[in-house]
């Protein structure tokens, strides 16, 4: 099952799966090495369309609403194929 | 060079000796600083730029340190030790560009709490050049790094974007293993104040006591301290009003003007007595108390946080979440506050936070003046003070952003771990930030003071304030005589806001005139930097909403009060 970063719950994991814009997003998320593949964690999102914010690795970051919603991933613990 | 918020301040500084601000947020600096160590009987420069990610730079603080790179001879690559996989993107960006390069693995002893096991020799190997571990906050590692800058080796790697990530992973795999770590309270709390629940009250009670805290701080070394001492000078400055003939025009620039026949500290203006007393006595204890929370709110680690749950609101303003650190610096002064608008990503972005900072963040030195002015009347006066000031920043950043073309990008930070604030630096950094106050804002109050004396001797105060009462008297509802601390504001706002005193305004009056002040125009310190940072056309439009704005938000003051 793939959903938007937006759309996991607070405090799960997840594996990202695909990044849903060009390669300027791709570049900028990776410099803090949020990539395809990487296990991320959602620690919480702001009220008001505000932003999520993530752990990946032993780095915490704050992400833009819109930018977590061009971010799919594949929740732990469901099995996709 | 490094990611931001690795440790490079920190490291420059241990290196030369030069005191560069360090904090725990990323991008505290914005400008390349230089700074000169001795090697081997050779004078070396060295060059501390700001954090980047990549050599493809997305902020004015990124292109400065990018743009440096082509000016050294060696690059000290300054690395997260407990971030390794994606600190190392930039260091492999490095290596293949034909200059010899060393690591600098920081924050060696934070990799032990957290269970990361880096291989510092292996890594060497593996890198082809020198490795050093380092804990840049309490100096380990910066003899050997100086010992070895000479092994740096030169490569010519070519990798493409892919390959370097395949290379980092290959490395990451050899060099680090990751054990499973407990929860520590620090990260306990780190999960609770970003959280919206429990962050926003956290948030309200921080900010309530830092507002609090910085007046008991300031009041009490006033009181206490400041206030006996000039006690003890004030019979030299009789004893030299008397061998001065107690007048004349030397009696009134040096002693000032006697007030019901004595030497008032604020109200005579004399280079000696107001000159000295409004900015070390009035000003800097809250200056100084100021700057003892913001050290320790920015070495926390806590800024970022504060930054993104504020982000919804100021996104709405045409700015981001981090827009919040020039007005926190602002707060303190506006010239920093001003600069350290080059964190923000767009030309958008950066005019409105310099436009609100500049009408609507009244710096410590006007604050400490207006909580002397105000203060008697207890939460009254300040409180509609700092609320008409905090409604004009709102309504004026959702205007702005509303008319503005140009686009406000998302937030996308770090945010850094918690770390308990190391005195040495808290105490430097304070330390640093009180000489400037001192030996920047000191002539400015003497040259103010001084500038009064010469209008005031050649009688163009009141010919200006004819000339201005229609807007002074009929809008603002102040007396004319207000045009004098008007036209002082230009160059420090906290002698302005002490001219008033003599004026004998009432509580009403007192607020419009201190909030015109705060609006009206920022000072000549504050005007150059935004000059240098905006432009002059950029400049214009900002000084033209500050003027509409003051006249508008006066005026309705004035009729409500």
């Amino acid at each position: 099952m793939e959903i938007t970063l937006f759309n996991l719950k607070s405090g799960e994991k997840a594996t990202i799966t695909r990044l849903e814009d060009g390669e300027a997003f791709r570049k900028k998320l990776a410099s803090l090495n949020i990539r395809v593949g990487k296990t991320i964690r959602k620690i919480t999102e702001q009220p008001l369309h505000g932003p999520v914010v993530i752990e990946i690795g032993n780095t915490e970051a704050t992400i833009g609403m819109n930018m977590a919603k061009k971010i799919i991933v594949a929740p732990f613990g469901v099995i996709s194929k | 060079m490094g990611n931001p918020n690795v440790g490079k301040s920190a490291i420059f500084s241990r290196l030369t000796g030069v005191d560069v601000l360090v904090s725990n947020y990323p991008g505290t600096t914005i400008e390349f600083k230089k700074g000169i160590i001795k090697l081997d009987e050779q004078l070396v420069e060295v060059i501390d730029v700001p954090g980047t990610y990549s050599l493809e730079a997305t902020s004015r603080a990124e292109e400065v340190a990018v743009s440096m790179l082509k000016e050294g001879d060696l690059v000290i690559n300054v690395v997260d030790a407990t971030n390794l996989e994606r600190n190392l993107y930039l260091t492999l960006q490095l290596l293949e560009r034909n200059i010899p390069v060393i690591l600098v693995l920081n924050f060696w002893d934070e990799t032990r709490h957290l269970g990361i096991q880096v291989d510092a020799k292996k890594l060497e190997t593996h890198l082809d050049t020198p490795v050093v571990p380092a804990v840049a906050v309490t100096g380990e590692g910066i003899k050997e790094l100086v010992s070895r800058l000479s092994e740096a080796r030169i490569h010519e790697n070519k990798f493409d974007e892919e390959g370097r990530w395949i290379e980092i992973g290959k490395i990451i795999k050899e060099v680090q293993k990751v054990t499973l770590k407990k929860h520590t309270l620090l990260e306990t709390l780190e999960d609770m104040s970003i959280k919206p629940l429990t962050g926003i009250p956290i948030t309200l009670l921080i900010l309530a006591l830092v507002f609090w805290l910085v007046r008991f701080v300031g009041e009490n070394l006033i009181i206490y301290l400041f206030d006996p001492l000039f006690e003890y000078y004030l019979p030299a400055v009789i004893g030299l009003s008397d061998t001065l003939g107690r007048g004349g025009i030397i009696h009134d620039v040096l002693v000032g003007t006697f007030i019901e026949g004595k030497i008032d500290y604020v109200q005579s203006m004399g280079l000696l007595t107001t000159g000295l007393y409004v900015p070390l006595a009035m000003v800097l204890p809250y200056v100084f108390a100021f700057y003892l929370m913001l050290g320790i709110l920015e070495d926390s680690g806590y800024l970022p946080r504060l930054a993104t749950l504020v982000d919804a609101i100021l996104h709405r303003l045409g700015m981001h979440g981090l827009a919040i650190i020039p007005m926190l610096l602002g707060f303190g002064c506006n010239v920093p506050g001003a600069l350290s608008t080059r964190i923000l990503e767009t030309k958008k972005q950066r005019f409105i936070a310099a436009t609100l900072m500049a009408i609507a963040v009244p710096c410590m030195a006007q604050t400490a003046m207006v909580f002397a002015l105000l203060g008697s009347y207890g939460i009254k006066g300040l409180g509609i003070y700092f609320v008409t000031l905090f409604i004009v920043w709102l309504t004026l950043g959702l205007l702005l952003n509303k008319i503005l073309k140009g686009e406000t990008p998302e937030t996308f930070m770090e945010i850094p771990p918690y770390r308990i604030p190391y005195l040495g630096s808290l105490v430097k950094k304070l330390w640093m930030r009180m000489r400037s106050f001192l030996t920047e804002a000191i002539p400015f109050v003497l040259l103010g003071v001084f500038i009064v004396n010469i209008l005031y001797v050649f009688g163009m105060i009141e010919w200006i304030s004819e000339a201005a009462a229609p807007v002074i008297v009929g809008i603002l509802g102040l007396p004319k005589e207000a045009v004098a601390s008007l036209i002082i504001g230009f160059l420090r706002k906290d002698v302005a806001v002490g001219m008033l005193l003599p004026l004998g305004l009432d509580m009403g009056q007192l607020i419009v005139a201190s909030v015109v002040l705060t609006m009206y125009f920022p000072c000549v310190a504050t005007f150059v930097v935004l000059f240098k940072e905006l432009g002059a056309m950029e400049l214009i439009k900002a000084t033209a909403i500050m003027l509409v704005s003051t006249l508008l938000v006066g005026g309705i003051l004035n009729v409500l009060l």
